[in-house]
């Protein structure tokens, strides 16, 4: 179970769906982790999959180097206040805030979907390529 | 970019990363977007942003005591096995069911989770 956990948790994360989502919602159900716990879980887990998807990235000239900087230092500090936040926060109340994050993210999945089942399928262009 | 966009992105990144241990990459990603780059640099330069918060975040959680290095190691092959494949598969599939099928997971625990 663990396994298939890890798994769809790194699928989801390479492929920009929120893998850090599926690990958290799988520790506090299936293993009863409290809501920090679970979160420290998976910033660990990020870190060898994100340096390996970082490792390639930069090799394919996809990331703006140019722009990491001044986000990365105004991220620390966020990053420094966010953590100093959750330990002030009771754990029910986190649970419940990291509830709400969960729904908007997922709707937004959702009506992201809608749209662009709206466009035509790639197929459908190809077809007009074909009779240009 | 602006300098004051480029705050805003990453301090509302931060702060969730920090106090969720997940879900930088939700803010950063669309603002990026937001801002006029391409959309795989997008997924690119997030992951890399997202990987140095992260970094800042578990040394703010190891000094509160709040990480599990044996229940990590659990999930780490796996993950890359995950990783890898959906490395792969990303440039294959533009799926918008998978998309869908992940809305629905992620809502359906956000209702467990408030009812719980």
């Amino acid at each position: 179970m663990n396994h298939i956990a890890g798994f769809l948790a790194g699928l989801t994360a390479s492929m920009g769906l929120g893998g850090g989502f599926i690990l958290i919602i799988y520790l506090s159900f299936f293993e009863d982790i409290n809501q920090s716990t679970a979160g420290g879980i998976n910033l660990l887990f990020f870190l060898p999959i994100a340096l390996i998807s970082a490792f390639f990235h930069f090799r394919n000239g996809l990331v703006e180097k140019k722009l990491l900087l001044v986000i990365c230092i105004a991220g620390a500090f966020g990053a420094i206040s966010g953590a100093l936040l959750m330990n002030l926060l009771d754990e029910e109340l986190l649970r419940k805030m990291f509830a709400g994050l969960l729904l908007l993210v997922g709707l937004k999945e959702l009506l992201n979907s809608q749209k662009y089942n709206s466009k035509p399928h790639k197929s459908q262009n190809m077809v007009k390529n074909l009779e240009k | 970019m602006k300098t004051i966009h480029k705050i805003l992105i990453g301090l509302s990144a931060g702060v969730l990363n920090g106090l969720f241990g997940s879900g930088g990459g939700v803010v950063t990603v669309p603002l990026l977007e937001r801002s006029g780059v391409e959309q795989r640099k997008c997924h690119a330069t997030s992951v890399v942003l997202i990987f140095v918060l992260s970094f800042i975040s578990v040394g703010m959680y190891a000094i509160n005591d709040n990480l599990d290095f044996v229940k990590t190691l659990e999930f780490i092959p796996s993950g890359l096995v995950g990783a890898l494949v959906g490395a792969t598969l990303l440039k294959k599939v533009k799926n918008n069911s998978l998309k869908r099928i992940f809305g629905l997971i992620i809502i359906a625990s956000a209702i467990r989770m408030f009812v719980a």
